[in-house]
């Protein structure tokens, strides 16, 4: 288990060190640069943007400034953000709370709804009830997150005045009623599509699991319904879901950019939006080496519940 | 686009005032249709509401929430940054003298504005001399002094500080101080924009930032110290930044308690919060266009269309074959229907401009000739300057198609929709404009920089601090592919106005530097190395029962005077 995992790791870090130098390469190779943003509300000549070019080295050879990066961060120096000099570890700090409350809660929610409904679904197979739910499956993943979100701020804020329009708490009062007050919207919106997602992994894992020799052989001895359901079926559908859970997690920490965008919520997805656009190297990169080491964490922690839960994988991975 | 027709509901306003202390009464809804009717009404008139209100509380109070479209960044005031963040910049700091909403200077940290007739500039124009108030205290409660002033400048100077520009400053020789409360600078020759730059330059703690061997140490951008009316707070990056009263300010005001600059990154997002209260004012870059009618009848809402600095043009690469002909563009300029542009595509907010400068601007010159719109006469221009129609509806002339790009940001449907009925037009009289548009991060660099375009759709300040010295923008040595400094990035060069723009630099005399500044204008105008297309406006708002509001062309956010903000309802 132990070389399993060291193994495991040292690929992790060769894969990271790749992953870095890929898109630092692209991240620079792409048109446009950081001043782009002061040389737009047109306060600048050339004279100026030579000038911060040669202060923020950004006029040197690539390799150069990559190993310069790389050996900051190795010092645990992720830079500042070449918009509002913030380091970038505490940039990321600020938006990843914010992220994780919406993502964790609209998939936690997601996950139970969509669990619920993918086991009836299988259960009850081609039923009213399974064909109603592949349908309303179809049509969640076919709204546009931004047209549903807005949508629902004209009922529920501007028409109904229940719930506020976006943001994530009123600012001074971040409550934990007014939290969840903000909550809910965006919540909706996400668990939305997730949900449909969700039913449909577990339908089909369901579905591979009843239809196994040891579940007919389980009815044939006369074991209760639900006990075949919960104690034998379910436990082996869940396998699947790890894997999917543990390359979820990426996304729990990556942000949802439209949601974000509609509820003004400060969180992940908005930060890499406006860092890329605006060119903020430091804090780009700095998020890319942040996702890649959560998936990377991810990926890893599933693996290793999964030789857990499954004890045939067990033996392999020895 | 969605289109929300909904009334406000009273119990919006009530919410979003609960976290601050000062609600906004119990206004019936025919109350604030009133308020919100006559206080339109007011300021299309060009009445501000500042001017009527009641006297300013005793003590702030209440908290107002600036929702703007663009996040505030930078808070070290000169460093390079953008226009919302000089809108924080105004209430945490403090320039020398600063440009009120009419144009005229008003001394700020000065005692008075330096000029030649009262002896602040040398009759030579050369040395500078500037009283300093005395009651002004930094944020910590050090007192400010001549010595932060000379450590500003000098900062500015300092070829290691990270400046956003050094206009003027370059021909500052030596910085002096004379005991704690002046200050005097001599010029390697008279430089009478200068007055103007320093409107725009913030004066910062010489005691806080001295400590620092990097000038451009991110400490002081992470819990910036000013003069201002109000002090940092707090930030959180993405969402908001927070400041509070200072009760030591020198000046009028605070009369807010708290003020809350939000970012809402969405337009749309914006403008529903504005409506449903969870923002107290909307700013740049304001209401979309198309809920301009809408949000003027919104119950409890004053809404205005701002007039900015900017002005909504075609730059023209006048190095590119077609364009650098002069005939040319003069059919062009006459090829454009502005008005159905400002009244089509932007649901008749703007007005078509004629100038680079705006037209309340003190320098501007009203004789210009109006801009009129005639196909006719312009595909005669062309018949007559030699381009005759090819087999394919184009002209052409000695073997050059009469054809050229056009490009913007992607993304603005407006300026898209705008392109293509200039596109229409253009080849009705056989020329050709092909559109081609770049993400804002490839536009505004090389692109633009090194002229790699046609012609550019974008919005363009040509002024800097309201300056009318337009050297940056249309001086032939400002030509950034050519001379490795300046903006003037359509390549255009005129001896004539070269001269005339030295001559209205070194000449301190207002009445004097308009007549110059008339001739420059008379000269673009007919040279056109641009085509204006109309006024730069943005469709700001407050809640009705906050007080205070003026637009200032002259300052870069509307929250300059946000220290003279009242909740009175």
């Amino acid at each position: 288990m132990a070389r399993y995992l060291i193994r495991r790791l040292l690929q992790s870090l060769l894969l990271l060190a790749l992953v870095s130098m890929i898109a630092f390469a692209i991240l620079h190779l792409a048109p446009g640069g950081p001043l782009a943003q002061f040389l737009a509300t047109g306060n600048m000549g050339q004279e100026d943007v030579d000038r911060l070019m040669a202060q923020y080295g950004l006029n040197r050879p690539l390799p150069i400034q990559y190993l310069e990066w790389a050996g900051n961060l190795l010092t645990g120096d992720w830079g500042v953000s070449y918009r509002d000099q913030l380091p970038v570890l505490k940039k990321i700090g600020m938006h990843v709370g914010p992220t994780l409350e919406l993502m964790v809660t609209s998939t936690l929610l997601a996950m139970f709804i969509g669990g619920l409904i993918g086991i009836l679904g299988a259960v009850r197979r081609h039923s009213f009830f399974d064909h109603l739910a592949t349908i309303g499956a179809m049509v969640a993943l076919s709204i546009p997150t931004f047209w549903f979100g807005l949508a629902i701020i004209y009922v529920f804020s501007v028409n109904l005045g229940w719930l506020p329009a976006g943001n994530r708490e009123n600012i001074g009062d971040g409550a934990f009623l007014d939290r969840l007050r903000h909550l809910v919207l965006p919540c909706i919106v996400l668990a939305l599509v997730s949900t449909a997602v969700w039913s449909r992994y577990m339908r089909s894992s369901m579905l591979d699991v009843v239809n196994q020799d040891y579940i007919r052989t389980a009815k044939s001895k006369g074991v209760p319904a639900m006990r075949i359901l919960f104690h034998h079926a379910l436990r082996n559908a869940l396998l699947p879901m790890i894997t999917i859970t543990g390359l979820h997690v990426s996304t729990l920490l990556s942000g949802a950019l439209v949601t974000e965008t509609v509820f003004t919520w400060p969180g992940m997805g908005r930060l890499f939006l406006d860092s890329v656009s605006n060119r903020d190297y430091p804090v780009v990169m700095g998020m890319l080496m942040f996702t890649a080491c959560m998936v990377l964490l991810g990926s890893l922690v599933a693996d290793l519940l999964y030789s857990v839960a499954d004890p045939r994988i067990k033996g392999a991975s020895k | 686009m969605n289109d929300h027709n909904s009334e406000l509901k009273g119990s919006h306003m009530k919410r979003t005032n609960n976290t601050g202390d000062a609600p906004m009464g119990n206004l019936t809804r025919r109350d604030a249709v009133f308020a919100g009717a006559a206080s339109f009404a007011l300021a299309s008139l060009g009445v501000t509401e500042s001017a009527h209100a009641s006297a300013p509380p005793a003590k702030p109070t209440g908290q107002a929430i600036l929702g703007f479209s663009q996040e505030v960044t930078v808070l070290h005031p000169l460093m390079a940054a953008s226009e919302v963040d000089q809108g924080v910049w105004w209430n945490l700091f403090s320039p020398l003298w600063m440009l009120d909403a009419e144009g005229k200077f008003v001394p700020v940290l000065a005692k008075a504005v330096p000029t030649v007739e009262n002896g602040g500039i040398s009759a030579d124009g050369l040395t500078w001399r500037v009283e300093l108030r005395r009651d002004v205290k930094w944020h910590d409660g050090k007192p400010m002094t001549a010595e932060d002033v000379r450590y500003s400048i000098n900062l500015i100077k300092n070829p290691g500080f990270r400046a956003g520009n050094r206009n003027g400053f370059n021909i500052i020789t030596s910085v002096g101080v004379e005991g704690n409360h002046v200050i005097t600078w001599t010029l390697k020759e008279p430089y009478s924009p200068l007055t103007s730059m320093l409107s725009w330059t913030f004066i910062v703690p010489e005691h806080v930032l001295s400590k620092n061997t990097d000038p451009n140490s991110p400490q002081f951008a992470a819990a910036p110290i000013g003069t201002g009316p109000f002090r940092f707070v707090s930030r959180k990056t993405g969402d908001h930044v927070l400041l509070e009263a200072n009760p030591d300010y020198f000046g009028k005001g605070p009369s807010l308690n708290r003020l809350i600059f939000k970012y809402v990154p969405d337009l749309n997002a914006m403008y529903t919060q504005f409506k449903t209260g969870e923002i107290d004012f909307i700013g740049h870059q304001g209401i979309p266009a198309n809920f301009y009618k809408e949000a003027t009848g919104l119950a409890g809402r004053r809404v205005q269309a701002a007039t900015r600095a900017g002005v909504e043009n075609l730059t023209l690469n006048l190095a590119h074959p077609v364009l650098a002909e002069k005939a040319v563009r003069k059919a062009l300029n006459i090829a454009i229907d502005r008005q159905s542009i400002c009244n089509l595509v932007y649901y008749g907010v703007p007005k078509p401009a004629n100038n680079f400068l705006t037209p309340t601007h003190w320098a501007a010159n009203p004789n210009l000739p109006k801009p009129e719109y005639d196909l006719k006469k312009a595909a005669a221009m062309l018949d007559q300057a030699g381009w005759l129609r090819g087999s394919d509806g184009i002209r052409v002339k000695n073997g050059v198609r009469l054809s050229f790009t056009n490009s913007t940001t992607t993304g603005n449907q407006l300026r898209a929709q705008t392109q293509q009925l200039i596109a229409d037009d253009f080849k009705k009289i056989g020329v050709e404009m092909l559109i081609k548009n770049l993400v804002a991060a490839v536009l505004w660099a090389d692109f633009w920089k090194n002229s790699e375009f046609d012609s550019l759709m974008t919005a363009t300040t040509y002024t800097i601090a309201s300056d009318p010295d337009v050297t940056n923008r249309f001086g032939s040595g400002s030509i950034p592919k050519e001379t490795g400094s300046g903006a003037n990035v359509g390549r255009y060069k005129n001896v004539g106005v070269d001269t005339l723009l030295a001559r209205a630099r070194q000449e301190y005399s207002i009445a004097k530097r308009k007549e110059i500044y008339a001739k420059v204008q008379e000269l673009i105008n007919d040279d056109l190395p641009f085509l204006p297309l109309f006024n730069e406006v943005f469709i700001e708002g407050t809640k009705a029962g906050l007080d205070g509001y003026v637009n200032n062309v002259n300052a870069r956010a509307n929250s300059w005077n946000a220290a003279n903000w009242r909740w009175t309802a």
